[in-house]
């Protein structure tokens, strides 16, 4: 995977013209990070960010794909509108007609889009006038973290996954079981407030590191491949919670669709109220990140699952027992997963339904490559997508524009940022000095 | 895995000690001897006394096989005892996979008599519905064969299946032709198969996460697309016409086999045929010994000639029309309409096929006909009011694929290369 620090030695810029001033300078000067930079230094800080500005480094890719999404959406978004489609057909006759309807809905769309995930000008105004409440003014960004947190959590749970080698594409089934567990836990054990809370959540963990656990051992055991494992293990828990949730005791009573009890007041998580939902979830999201983070710079298992993930053969010559970390990684990967399915119907769902936990797992992929699998990566990544979905809703409501869009975006976005060498080849950008491109982790079944 | 390099003297003699006894066909004859035991035991008894008949016919009317439900369920779960035994004695090992398929089947036909019993199953309505069902799984498992024969993973046929669906909807209510409609669901599966090669093959992307991100790519283009224009004026965008069933004169007259494979769509006969083909191709033709020599070894295939890219590009777009043809069926077949995301996973059934079936396209036929089985009697358990849950046999396609990649029975192998990507050195 691309790295976004600094490359510990300088590497030679392979396919720059020498010739150019800024590049030689670049080459004597490691440090090419803003910030790093060395005071007094001010020529070639200029330089070096406006080098580094048009290079396929991290952050370019990564804005540079959102533009590009973003671009294609926009061209979705005209040719299924009919109206604008018509100011099309006599386009050679008046083109501004069909420019300015094309503008007028695709801009339209996209202030939605941005007035849904973080603020609402309108509202901040009827807020100092008196008119409107501080909470229409933080709903979008409420919302955008609600959304955030679950993704936090399966984004986090693949990107540790990765790191030690393994492909956990099961984070949509152990989300699944994760709520199933937290959901039970919620409804069925009278427990005092906090502790049922705890209760529930830790039922989440232990039943999503326990769909982990059953891929994690296959592949550790048998070799079977943790892809195809997670793939059937994801569909074999959605029709088991499709079954679980007409059985009695478990289906909310009186309700002849599929919709369990409402989890006890006691274990949801606390939100801020009102119809700001955002809810203690997000601050667990970072605390994992925090945690994840740690468990991979500084504890033994993170070394060694990173070791693994590096090189299995060499691993276990020096003496780490793959089969071990194997199982260990997924068991933790599926907890984390488990924590956002119990985020997902503690925080904001409160039921268990057929489609409780949405698309959290397969996003969860998507922001972890976004996020490059790193931890705080991971969650930058999430609050994006969360920002998306929650201006996605306002851009259904107010432009009439299918929520679907925002998951073509995000499918494009992550297309875009796989395939960083496609993104350099369109915008023809430099190689970075830093970065390594090419995503290229692959290996077979 | 790769072996352990470090093997030292002790390893070596014991790798030389004779054959296990615990070998595939003792494992295998105490799984059946348990399910077989399951099958007498629990099942049995909880069969009601009543006759169960198997009507040849598509409904109840006609010749029937009948037998008393509880008799007919002991015996046959004595069968698959019986066989189970055979193997684990290590018994007619030449005849091995004939006695497992054996047991298999008491296993199964047990289980039938216990649910059949007091009730009737019609078997040609039964077997020309999992055909029906299987078709889409044959065709996505055969897209896969393709592709990952030659050495490129495809997990995006779910993808293919739904632009596939869509394409066939929309073309095929504008142009008021199913031909049209499957035409462009093949065109469809097509241009997400561009996809998947051009970022797989060209700029080496890690070949799941690209057909995991194309398959959120297709859900949300359909599903967007579906709002935008399908919901809003259905007539002119979303009702296409129907396949027709054809009749072959004088071969629909046979019974059973008759209305099941001569009176019916395109779509079942293009699946058996292309299983055919693509089974001849891959074993007796020029471009099938290339594609297996560059799925196992790109490396080798390269140094005597093969161009290794340009023979992925090919299968895999081989692939996605094949896939998208079988999108179709979702739509020209069995509703009628698009909806949002209605494959409903079943381009992860075919995957599973695929794997089930060893990467072979027989293999997946067999694999496909088994889940297609599976989903037409979930249903017809769920419509008789049974006490098992349908989810639990819809499980099956999942459950059965993992044992076998877990070797529980016998391990199955990909092709070596598959899944990575080639770059000439």
């Amino acid at each position: 995977m691309t790295t976004d620090e600094p490359a510990g030695a300088p590497r030679k810029p392979a396919d720059e013209p020498a010739a150019d001033p800024a590049v030689a300078t670049a080459v004597k000067e490691p440090a090419a990070v803003p910030g790093k930079e060395k005071p007094g230094d001010d020529d070639s800080f200029l330089s070096h960010f406006l080098h580094n500005l048009w290079a396929a480094n991290t952050v370019t890719v990564t804005v540079l794909s959102v533009i590009m999404a973003m671009v294609i959406g926009a061209v979705l978004i005209i040719v299924s509108d009919p109206a604008v489609l018509n100011t099309f057909s006599y386009f050679t006759a008046r083109p501004g007609d069909a420019l300015n309807a094309s503008w007028t809905v695709v801009s339209n769309a996209y202030a939605d889009l941005f007035k849904g995930a973080i603020i609402d000008p309108a509202a901040v105004t009827a807020w100092s006038n008196g008119t409107g409440t501080w909470r229409q003014v933080v709903f979008p960004i409420s919302e955008t973290l609600t959304y955030a947190a679950p993704l936090v959590f399966t984004g986090l749970s693949v990107a540790l996954a990765f790191r030690g080698g393994l492909f956990n594409i099961g984070g949509q089934g152990q989300a699944v079981v994760g709520t199933i567990c937290a959901a039970l836990a919620g409804f069925l054990l009278p427990l005092p407030p906090v502790i049922h809370l705890i209760a529930a959540l830790v039922a989440g963990l232990v039943g999503g590191a326990l769909w982990g656990f059953v891929p994690g051992i296959l592949k550790a055991r048998t070799g079977a491949h943790e892809v195809i494992v997670t793939i059937m293990l994801n569909y074999t828990a959605n029709l088991f919670l499709s079954w679980l949730i007409l059985q009695k005791g478990i289906q909310q009573a009186g309700r002849s669709d599929a919709i369990s009890e409402p989890v006890d007041s006691s274990a949801q998580l606390p939100a801020v109220g009102g119809e700001v939902r955002v809810n203690l979830g997000i601050v667990l999201a970072v605390l994992a990140t925090a945690a994840v983070a740690w468990l991979l710079k500084r504890s033994a298992f993170g070394f060694e699952l990173r070791a693994v993930g590096a090189n299995p053969a060499a691993a276990r010559t020096a003496g780490i027992s793959v089969a071990r970390t194997y199982t260990l990684l997924m068991v933790t990967a599926g907890g984390l997963a488990g924590l956002g399915g119990a985020t997902q119907v503690l925080g904001t769902a409160h039921a268990l339904t057929t489609q409780v936990a949405g698309n959290i797992g397969f996003d969860g992929l998507l922001v972890a490559l976004l996020g490059r699998n790193r931890p705080w990566g991971t969650l930058a990544a999430a609050v994006l997508f969360g920002a998306l979905r929650a201006g996605g809703n306002r851009m259904q409501s107010f432009s009439s524009i299918s929520l679907e869009l925002v998951t073509v975006l995000q499918a494009l976005i992550v297309i875009f940022i796989a395939a960083p060498a496609l993104v350099k080849a369109i915008f023809h950008l430099r190689a970075a000095r830093s970065a390594r491109l090419g995503a290229s982790m692959a290996k077979g079944w | 895995m790769t072996p352990v390099s470090t093997a030292t003297v002790d390893d070596l003699t014991q790798t030389a000690a004779p054959a296990r006894f615990w070998d595939r066909q003792r494992r295998l004859g105490v799984g059946v001897v348990v399910i077989g035991l399951i099958a007498t035991a629990v099942f049995g008894p909880l069969a009601p006394s009543q006759t169960a008949r198997f009507t040849l016919s598509e409904d109840a009317e006609g010749a029937a096989l009948s037998i008393n439900g509880q008799l007919g369920t002991i015996l046959f779960g004595l069968v698959a005892v019986v066989a189970g035994a055979v193997l684990l004695a290590g018994l007619a090992r030449r005849f091995q996979t004939s006695v497992l398929s054996l047991g298999i089947l008491g296993f199964v036909l047990s289980f039938l008599c216990w649910q059949v019993a007091g009730k009737f199953l019609p078997l040609v309505d039964t077997a020309s519905g999992t055909l029906e069902l299987a078709v889409p799984l044959v065709l996505g498992a055969l897209a896969g064969v393709l592709g990952e024969r030659s050495g490129v993973v495809n997990v995006a046929i779910e993808g293919q299946f739904l632009m596939g669906a869509f394409g066939a909807a929309l073309v095929g209510t504008m142009a008021t032709s199913v031909w049209a409609g499957l035409l462009s669901a093949a065109v469809g599966g097509l241009l997400i198969a561009a996809l998947l090669a051009v970022l797989a093959i060209r700029y080496l992307v890690d070949q799941v996460v690209v057909g995991i991100v194309l398959n959120l790519l297709a859900l949300g283009m359909t599903g967007f697309l579906y709002e935008r224009l399908m919901q809003t004026d259905a007539p002119s965008y979303n009702q296409p016409p129907r396949m027709p069933e054809w009749r072959i004169p004088g071969l629909a007259d046979i019974p059973v086999v008759g209305p099941v494979l001569f009176d019916t769509n395109l779509l079942v006969w293009l699946a058996l045929i292309l299983v055919f083909a693509i089974h001849f191709g891959l074993t007796r033709t020029r471009w099938g010994l290339r594609t297996r020599a560059v799925g196992e070894h790109p490396t080798a295939a390269d140094t005597v000639g093969i161009r290794v890219r340009g023979l992925r590009y090919l299968n895999v777009l081989l692939g996605g029309l094949i896939a998208g043809a079988g999108g179709a069926y979702f739509t020209l077949v069995a509703t009628g309409s698009f909806n949002k995301n209605m494959t409903a996973g079943a381009g992860f059934i075919a995957l599973a096929a695929l794997i089930f079936g060893r990467w072979t396209p027989f293999g997946a036929l067999g694999a496909a006909l088994f889940f297609g089985f599976a989903q037409k009697l979930a249903t017809y358990l769920s419509v008789a009011g049974s006490s098992v849950p349908s989810q639990f046999l819809n499980m099956l396609p999942y459950l059965a694929t993992i044992i076998a990649v877990a070797g529980l029975v016998g391990r199955v192998r990909a092709p070596a290369a598959d899944g990575q990507p080639y770059i000439k050195s």
